[in-house]
């Protein structure tokens, strides 16, 4: 499955290793992790809850529509969810073509339509106890209409 | 006539109703209609237009048709990533 949701750890080199291609002289890998800081508050972890059958689905027309924008060859981007402590990778997106250009821009697109538009959710826990849900709204305006 | 729907809730809905689903006895005959309704009886804070909705998982238009034994999911602000 080229997309997919998971609650184990993301093995980067893993799901690397499975994009060989001979004819792919361009391989990029783009990993969300989890920082320290986020509008000015210490963050000590993170929590992702998704609507999986959706995100699923949502991630997988992601990808189709990039492999259709861009020349690429193949492309694979997993998700977790669960609780995931500093440096974690939250997300990974690793995109093989023939050249990095269209590997690039595909990666690119990827990562940003999977923030916009997957059905998942991250709760940040500060240093002292409290938490909040992060609203990508508040920072980058309402959600797409349909 | 009332319709059975399955209804889930994740992050901070899941918290203002707090459960993650829940089968609901509704008249609503719009997917809005019936978010109106249940932001009444439970106090959500999230206007609908903040929000999106999928109907046995997929996003569907707020004006979408609702069925009995349909699967119901309204969607918070969403920060994957």
């Amino acid at each position: 499955m080229a997309f997919r949701m998971t609650g184990s750890p993301i093995s980067p080199a893993a799901l690397v290793g499975g994009l060989g291609d001979p004819r792919a002289g361009a391989l990029a890998v783009f990993e969300g992790r989890v920082r320290d800081l986020n509008d000015g508050r210490a963050v000590q972890e993170l929590e992702y809850e998704a609507y999986v059958p959706l995100a699923e689905k949502e991630g997988e027309r992601i990808l189709e529509e990039a492999r259709s924008r861009f020349e690429i060859l193949r492309a694979e981007c997993v998700h977790r969810t669960g609780r995931l402590g500093l440096g974690d990778v939250a997300v990974l997106v690793a995109v093989a073509a023939v050249h990095r250009g269209a590997a690039f821009d595909a990666c690119r697109y990827i990562i940003d339509e999977t923030k916009a538009r997957l059905p998942i959710w991250k709760k940040e826990h500060y240093e002292g106890g409290a938490s909040e849900w992060i609203s990508c709204a508040k920072r980058d305006g309402p959600p797409p209409g349909r | 006539m009332k319709k059975r729907l399955h209804v889930r809730y994740f992050a901070m809905l899941r918290e203002q109703r707090g459960l993650g689903d829940e089968t609901v006895s509704s008249g609503a005959s719009t997917a809005a209609e019936l978010y109106e309704e249940l932001r009444a009886r439970h106090g959500f804070t999230l206007p609908a237009d903040r929000l999106r909705v999928a109907v046995n998982d997929e996003f569907e238009p707020w004006g979408r048709a609702i069925a009995d034994g349909d699967s119901v999911v309204f969607i918070p602000p969403v920060s994957g990533g």
